[in-house]
């Protein structure tokens, strides 16, 4: 057993659900109890989908157990068949319905139905969200892909490519589908194939006949992506086309593999990241402490884009889909960081508290964190809540993409501008930190009131009054590592009163 | 709309003819009711011996995460726990450990049972009796089951509030009368309602639940109670098997509703009539004056319930007979026939009750119905919106104060409020 209190991750059927959602024309059939269909809330609420999940649930009772679970089942399939007509059904066991074991594929089968019906067999207690979408695409595309339907000579045609991943409730991946098929469109390239967002079975039968596959969300597309390259020769690009940088590399492969050239693109394609990123206001970025918590296909992409195009410091890594660990330790290697590869936010909470950063980068759960320490905070992955998907067009990849990353991880912050006054008025008697910035509404990040008698170490320094005072006037944000510093460095030195002067030294000591 | 099912209110309301349906359900688990509980009783933790599944639905229904750390988590089983190499209990032992030494502050702990739980038949209460007896001194440790093979949404609520039947101080026969308002409700409601019981002259009133699960009140032969939930079946049922006797009545909502459930209680306990019309007018005449602003927007509007937290019967006589709105269906999940006599009495005639769910069904009669306003859960309402249908959604019902007098006009705006949305929305 594990000890829950939030969890980032929920059961790998829902992961079914999100790809079965994300679907036109296919239907999950879920043999489950009636608490459940409370899944339905997170595609019909937080996604605000107009039209209820294409799921049915078995819906059993205590009652059922003794007698014929499975007739209810196959009644259901029967239902599903006659009331929904569609192309193609997954059936399944949630957690409960697994104990139970009445072997849904083997129900299933004896049936005879019109239709294709793919089995799925997702363990509940072993695995979660992310595997169970990735393993449910995977046998969709098993099951329904034409074999016989493959690439055609490229002579004179546009080259073709499938876009793996995206699915329904994936952060952004609406309008990142809509970025990179423009920006394929604008290289020559044509999309054959988006899956499973907006597939349906006939789509998936020609999935074959692309030159190769970009896989956009690994976590979800990684399996199909490498079905297709053993059934039919599909090379497949995991470079993932967030910030600028890797947009670039991404355009590079892309050509490399279309047989196109990048450059145009590259010339014309640049983001106003990079000018904005260069501007002067952007000199305050310089150095500020970020941590970055989410997917790990996210924290890895948003790690490079904070350190390389907007100079932040990243002072915290790490993701919570263990089956991706290694990028996520690969990366932390090149920021000089300790991976952090859990799903228990209490360990991510004390984590990003004693990386003492000024933004976090993670997921609703970190958005939750931060808002506690009054640190800003942008979403970068999953999970994530309604206000996460908004109404405009605001993808994460791609040159657009990251325009919307500039603006969405910079907004948090105090602008450059605003911080120099800050600077010039914070003894002002109705502009300091205690009345807190105000177009963030009152209070909104000032801290609680400190207790400057109590050292922030087990230390017995004291502070003078004069070097009191000044502490004070130290930036809230920042104040707290000064004085653990200051305090430090005085007990290094035998100091056992902290006067200004220890101030400036200590500061001058920590200097980089 | 179906016709062939009036609600004959003449006859005896326990053969009230009732569309009962068996399929497909789209309601919420027991697990839920811990969203509200663990606000109400304050000392106590919630934790649901479960699968990720129940610890998803519960951070999902709760719709935000406010807390850090709050005073519920699941305790996910997995793969070892099932297949018998770890002894499920000894690591449910390891588990509570675990958690009493995180939150010293705890004083009683709930083991909710789930639906995993219950099949692979995991004991709850003798693992709450073996961990009573070693952590006993610091916590004390109750167990029910909010599995949804066994219950639905509210019903949580009452097995949780069952489990503490047994554990209330015993009140002798030579105690003085007490009264027990029995449901767990916003605190601004109970002391509302405190206050009324007290002008009226009725001593001795306590609630169940209680803000602090240490402060349970006693029960005994004198001991009379009201239901301020009409999904408390086994709780009143423990009640009655402890001596204490339940006071039939309206549920409090709306004027109708909340005076009846007063007078009852005032009649049981000898008040004066005349006392008890000069405490409760004002009350009357300003829940009145409140109601009448929404009159005006939901007079004549037709309303179909979905089925969700047996509120719905109570809820439907309210709007029915105060603000004047036309019944289609109104389904519940169940039916207590005994302690929704009354209600079911003063329904109007014509209205179709139906009892259980094939959601598919039941949606295809609202199609057919066009009800101005569809009450339903939050799987169902957008789905519902996009065709065109307005709805309120149920689960707002059940997180929002709305017993009583003074939340009888908050109750009104509640369905008033998406029509008037719909009044005001130019796009």
């Amino acid at each position: 057993m594990q000890l829950s209190v939030w969890t980032y991750e929920g059961p790998p059927h829902v992961g079914a659900m999100r790809v079965a959602t994300a679907m036109d024309g296919v239907h999950y059939l879920l043999h489950s109890p009636q608490g459940d269909t409370y899944a339905d809330l997170l595609f019909t609420m937080i996604e605000r989908r107009d039209k209820r999940p294409p799921v049915t649930y078995t819906t059993f009772q205590a009652r059922d157990l003794g007698k014929d679970t499975s007739q209810l089942f196959q009644t259901a399939a029967l239902d599903v068949v006659e009331r929904f007509q569609p192309d193609a059904m997954l059936v399944g066991a949630s957690c409960t319905a697994e104990l139970i074991q009445d072997d849904p594929a083997g129900l299933i089968e004896n049936m005879g139905l019109p239709i294709p019906v793919i089995p799925l067999e997702l363990p509940s207690y072993q695995r979660k969200e992310h595997w169970g979408a990735a393993e449910t695409f995977y046998q969709i595309v098993r099951k329904l892909s034409d074999k016989s339907r493959t690439r055609s000579p490229i002579d004179g045609r546009r080259p073709l490519v499938n876009l793996l991943g995206p699915t329904a409730l994936g952060f952004r991946h609406r309008d990142d589908i809509v970025e990179i098929t423009g920006l394929l469109g604008h290289m020559g390239i044509e999309v054959n194939v988006t899956a499973p967002l907006g597939a349906n079975a006939g789509d998936i039968a020609k999935l074959g006949e692309a030159d190769f596959n970009i896989v956009l969300y690994p976590e979800t597309g990684d399996l199909a992506a490498d079905y297709l390259k053993r059934e039919f020769g599909q090379p497949a690009i995991r470079t993932i086309p967030i910030g600028v940088g890797a947009t670039q590399d991404f355009v590079r492969e892309v050509a490399a593999l279309a047989g196109v050239d990048p450059e145009p693109m590259l010339q014309e394609g640049l983001s106003r990241l990079s000018w904005w990123s260069r501007s002067i206001d952007s000199n305050y970025l310089t150095g500020k402490r970020v941590f970055i918590f989410g997917d790990a296909t996210h924290a890895v992409a948003a790690a490079r884009i904070a350190s390389e195009e907007l100079g932040f410091t990243v002072a915290g890594l790490g993701c919570y889909n263990r089956e991706y660990a290694r990028d996520i330790r690969a990366a932390a290697k090149l920021y000089d960081v300790e991976p952090l590869i859990t799903d228990d936010h209490l360990a991510v909470e004390k984590a990003i508290k004693e990386a003492q950063v000024e933004l976090v980068l993670g997921t609703q759960m970190e958005r939750h964190i931060a808002k506690r320490f009054g640190i800003g905070c942008a979403v970068i992955s999953s999970p994530v809540h309604v206000q996460d998907f908004p109404a405009r067009f605001s993808p994460q990849m791609g040159f657009e993409g990251a325009n919307v990353l500039f603006d969405e991880w910079v907004h948090p912050l105090v602008m450059g501008l605003e911080e120099h006054l800050l600077t010039m008025f914070r003894d002002d008697f109705e502009f300091n930190d205690h009345s807190g910035p105000s177009h963030l509404g009152p209070g909104h990040s000032a801290p609680a009131p400190e207790d400057f008698a109590a050292p922030a170490n087990d230390t017995e320094t004291v502070w003078s009054e004069d070097a009191q005072r000044e502490l004070k006037k130290i930036p809230f944000f920042v104040r707290g590592k000064a004085k653990r510093n200051t305090e430090t460095f005085a007990a290094e030195q035998g100091v056992a009163t902290i006067e200004l002067a220890t101030l400036y030294e200590a500061k001058a000591h920590y200097a980089q | 709309m179906n016709a062939s099912l009036p609600l004959n209110t003449a006859s005896a309301v326990d053969c009230a003819p009732v569309l009962k349906e068996r399929g497909q359900r789209e309601v919420f688990c027991g697990l839920t009711g811990i969203i509200w509980l663990h606000r109400k009783m304050q000392d106590a933790f919630f934790l649901v011996v479960g699968s990720r599944t129940c610890a998803h639905l519960i951070q999902s229904a709760a719709g935000v995460m406010i807390f850090a750390e709050p005073r519920f988590a699941t305790a996910i089983m997995e793969e070892r726990d099932l297949a018998g190499l770890a002894d499920a209990n000894e690591e449910l032992d390891r588990i509570v450990d675990q958690l009493l030494e995180r939150r010293p502050e705890i004083k009683s702990l709930f083991l909710v049972g789930s639906c995993p739980s219950e099949v692979i038949k995991l004991d709850l209460s003798k693992a709450a009796q073996r961990l009573g007896a070693k952590h006993g001194r610091q916590v004390r440790i109750l167990n029910y089951s909010g599995s949804g093979i066994e219950t639905t949404f509210t019903e949580g609520e009452d097995a949780c509030l069952a489990s503490l039947v047994p554990v209330m101080p015993e009140l002798p026969a030579s105690a003085p009368p007490n009264l027990i308002i029995v449901g767990s409700l916003p605190d601004i409601v109970e002391d509302q309602f405190l206050r009324l019981f007290a002008e009226l002259g009725i001593e001795n009133v306590a609630s169940l639940p209680e803000r602090s699960v240490a402060d349970l009140p006693g029960v005994g032969p004198n001991t009379r109670f009201l239901l301020a939930q009409p999904f408390l079946g086994d709780t009143a049922q423990r009640l009655k098997e402890r001596g204490a006797q339940r006071l039939d009545a309206l549920f409090p909502f709306g004027v109708q509703g909340t005076t009846d459930w007063l007078k009852v209680a005032a009649t049981e306990f000898g008040i004066d009539l005349q006392h008890f019309e000069e405490i409760t007018l004002p009350y009357q005449l300003r829940a009145d004056r409140a109601i009448a602003h929404q009159r005006k927007r939901l007079e004549g509007k037709s309303i179909f319930f979905m089925p969700d937290s047996q509120l719905e019967v109570p809820l439907a006589r309210f709007l029915a007979n105060e603000l004047g709105m036309v019944l289609t269906e109104v389904g519940s999940p169940y039916l207590h026939r005994t302690h929704l006599a009354q209600e079911l009495a003063v329904l109007p005639a014509g209205v179709i009750l139906s009892e259980g769910q094939d959601v598919d069904r039941q949606l295809d009669r609202v199609r057919a119905t066009k009800p101005d306003l569809t009450v339903c859960g939050l799987g169902l309402a957008n789905p519902l919106e996009s065709e065109g249908l307005c709805t309120k959604w149920a689960i707002e019902l059940v997180f929002s104060p709305i017993h009583g007098f003074d939340q009888a006009g908050d109750l009104a705006e509640l369905f008033a409020r998406p029509l008037r949305r719909r009044d005001v929305l130019r796009v």
